[in-house]
């Protein structure tokens, strides 16, 4: 029993240094030799490409409605995460009819991502649908002519990995950084 | 729907590689005919004072899988309580309250990763890398081994031995997952995943004036092993949902490959190890058949509209119920990443399954309520669907009036004890332990939605922790004293309630001479003993839950029209 219970003790703290440490670390530096970027969260002077940022006003394109994104700065990173609410919830009803409402007043016709919350409540990401269905409100808010927003929606799209993987999308950080260097 | 159909055959396609060649691959790893990195396991070994060629008794391999558990348990807890004391805490993080330490280590140490907690806020790096992401090596490990030591049991004659735990354990987690691991980890970072010690970053966009603080760590890594292993538990809360661990579609694909490929492969090395390829084709038909018909439920489910969305007036749905779902994923893929998570006993999730569809959340919980054979998780779904098998060759014995016999094994009471015994411990913990939360107002009160959803929280947590799967309707609040106990308490009788039964079985298979294959044998690698097979697994698990379910997502579907 005792020899069982050293062997126990003994195996643990091997995995502990093997997976535990050396595989991360080793990933660590390989990845931040290889892939710097990616490794450091593809983060740039306005956010990263891969976090959902709320923007507010018409003269921008919008995201997933992800309405408490979460990483406010507050001293400490929010949490992640989708609000959980079910296909039958009440409060998704009511939550979705308010959304649909502030899209109408915008003059939008609403996709079901623009009044859909995401699973991470990070979701950097639309489809082009999505921001071709805010060209009304983007085009009369900057004055850029509506033709002019699609060719920058087209320019963004992002086409499935390997022409299957997943459905186009565009960035929408990478859309609004295109669309304040048109104005 | 084209490219989706694209997405399936790439898929079947890198399974088919890894059945083949991962499958022979890990016959030789567990044959000790693969000695790569021998210069790594001969000194463990002489750290451990074992001599590999020494063979334990199914009682000794039970004795030092337990021993070294509950180690793990322990040294697990010790790392989450002491980590405000500890490095590699950028965020200063303070010590994991007790009874969430206590949930957490034993579901890491059982393979579970059911987390009551967000990684982010709660857990160090060092506690990430070092107390979790090490169980998501060697608890996959111990499962594999397992899963091997029953079968030596087959394909041995007369011998008291079943192999090694310690040699079967370090085997598994230096040979089999730390390569495959090291190599997935570079995709997932070349993606977009991030790798790093470094603390979070603060972020001012000077467009919108929007600040953020954005929480970094050493995530593309812990991702591999996570899906590889069925572990399932993420870095973040959002878990595969978090373009951080999950950046895009094709990291969404090789999470989903990833998970299935070693419970796939391992019907392989099942039947090469028994002498029988076809063998190890009959068990990997049954899984396909049933994996079929829930994926094609399920994604047809999530390509329907929302219900609650369409009643606030947006009708129009065409790219399906995207609520809770990542739009670089879509609705299909998130269904097929949720069938896969819960048919494997991963758990992990690259959207809310909690607002899934009612027939989508249908078909991820009764995926696990199966018992998580279709492939199962790492050596778990082996040898859950051998417990299966031993039973439907009973039953088939009982209608031709012969003693059963399996690979040429007699089975006989005690084996078909043993056997009913493993399968029967999982419904029991899940149906007793929701039937208690369901009456205790600790338990009623967890429930986030309203009405039959709020049940269906209770009763997935029940059956993800007792299956060890690990997924959650996440709107459930886990966090308290009474599901961080009685959640640990299902994930040990999950785990361990079946763990020994099998390797008893593994015993008393071992010792036994083998029947030569007579007119009268009922053959198992026939389409006969496939539809048997699956007759066992759905009737055993559809009678057992049927009521369940039909209080839960059954009664939502029929709900037409009713919000809660």
């Amino acid at each position: 029993m005792t020899t069982e219970l050293r062997r126990g003790f003994v195996l643990c703290l091997v995995a502990l240094a093997i997976f535990g440490l050396a595989y991360p670390l080793a990933g660590t530096g390989l990845a931040q030799l290889l892939f710097p970027t990616q490794a450091n969260g593809s983060i740039g002077k306005y956010g990263s490409t891969l976090i959902g940022q709320q923007w507010s006003g018409p003269k921008w394109f919008h995201g997933r409605p992800d309405s408490d994104n979460p990483l406010k700065a507050n001293g400490r990173p929010g949490t992640s995460g989708a609000a959980n609410l079910g296909p039958r919830s009440k409060v998704l009803v009511s939550e979705t009819s308010k959304l649909i409402r502030y899209w109408r007043r915008q003059g939008v016709t609403p996709t079901s991502d623009l009044v859909t919350t995401s699973g991470s409540g990070l979701d950097p990401d639309i489809t082009p649908s999505d921001a071709i269905a805010q060209i009304p409100m983007v085009s009369s808010a900057t004055g850029i002519a509506p033709q002019r927003l699609r060719q920058l929606i087209r320019a963004q799209t992002v086409e499935p990995e390997l022409g299957f993987l997943g459905p186009a999308y565009v960035d929408v950080l990478k859309l609004n950084l295109a669309l304040a260097r048109l104005r | 729907m084209f490219h989706f159909a694209l997405t399936l055959v790439a898929l079947a396609a890198v399974l088919a590689v890894a059945w083949r060649y991962l499958g022979s691959y890990m016959a030789a790893v567990y044959g000790g005919r693969v000695k790569w990195l021998g210069f790594v396991e001969g000194p463990i070994y002489r750290l451990l004072g074992i001599d590999p060629e020494h063979e334990q008794t199914w009682q000794r391999y039970a004795g030092s899988l337990v021993v070294f558990s509950g180690i793990a348990i322990l040294l697990t807890y010790l790392l989450l309580r002491l980590q405000g004391s500890l490095p590699l805490n950028p965020q200063h993080l303070g010590a994991v309250p007790v009874a969430l330490s206590w949930n957490t280590a034993v579901s890491f140490v059982t393979n579970t990763n059911w987390q009551n907690y967000a990684g982010e806020s709660t857990m160090s790096y060092l506690s990430q890398m070092a107390a979790l992401q090490v169980q998501q090596f060697v608890s996959a490990a111990v499962g594999i081994a397992v899963a091997i030591a029953l079968v030596r049991g087959f394909s041995r004659r007369g011998q008291e031995t079943i192999g090694s735990f310690w040699v079967d354990t370090v085997r598994g987690t230096l040979y089999i997952l730390l390569p495959i691991a090291f190599l997935a980890g570079v995709v997932y970072v070349a993606q977009g995943a991030v790798q790093t010690l470094a603390g979070p970053v603060l972020i001012r966009d000077p467009l919108n004036g929007v600040t953020q603080l954005i929480p970094l760590g050493p995530v593309g890594f812990m991702e591999a092993i996570k899906q590889l292993g069925t572990n399932g538990g993420g870095f973040f809360n959002a878990n595969g949902a978090d373009p951080f661990e999950n950046p895009t579609a094709l990291t969404n694909l090789l999470s989903i490959s990833l998970l299935l490929c070693i419970p796939v492969a391992l019907t392989y090395t099942f039947g090469r190890m028994v002498g029988s390829r076809r063998q190890g084709v009959a068990l990997l038909a049954a899984m396909a058949v049933i994996f079929a018909v829930w994926t094609s439920v399920t994604a047809f489910s999530e390509s329907q509209p929302n219900p609650a969305v369409a009643a606030a007036g947006l009708t129009r749905q065409p790219t399906g119920n995207m609520e809770g779902k990542e739009v670089r994923f879509g609705a299909l893929n998130s269904a097929l990443y949720g069938v896969a998570s819960t048919q494997t006993s991963t758990g992990s999730v690259d959207a809310s399954g909690d607002s899934f569809n009612p027939m989508g959340g249908f078909g991820l919980l009764t995926g696990m309520m199966l018992g998580e054979v279709t492939p199962g998780g790492v050596g778990s779904g082996l040898y859950t669907i051998l417990l299966d098998a031993i039973v439907a060759v009973f039953v088939g014995g009982l209608m031709i009036g012969r003693t059963p016999e399996y690979l040429g094994k007699k089975i006989q009471a005690r084996e078909v004890k043993l056997a009913s015994l493993g399968v029967l411990v999982m419904p029991v913990t899940v149906l007793v332990l929701t039937g208690v939360a369901t009456v205790l107002p600790a338990g009623r009160a967890g429930a986030f939605n309203a009405g039959p959803h709020g049940f269906t929280e209770i009763l997935y947590a029940f059956t993800s922790q007792g299956n060890n799967n690990g997924s959650a309707f996440a709107g459930l609040n886990g966090n308290t004293a009474f599901y961080n106990i009685t959640g640990a308490i299902a994930m040990l009788l999950g785990r361990f309630g079946i763990i020994i039964p099998v390797l008893a079985l593994a015993g008393s298979l071992a010792a036994k001479q083998v029947v030569p294959a007579s007119a009268g044998t009922f053959r198992t690698d026939n389409l006969m003993f496939v539809i048997l097979l699956l007759g066992v697994i759905l009737i055993v698990g559809g009678l057992t839950f049927f009521p369940a379910v039909s209080l839960g997502p059954v009664v939502e579907q029929l709900s037409h029209g009713r919000f809660f």
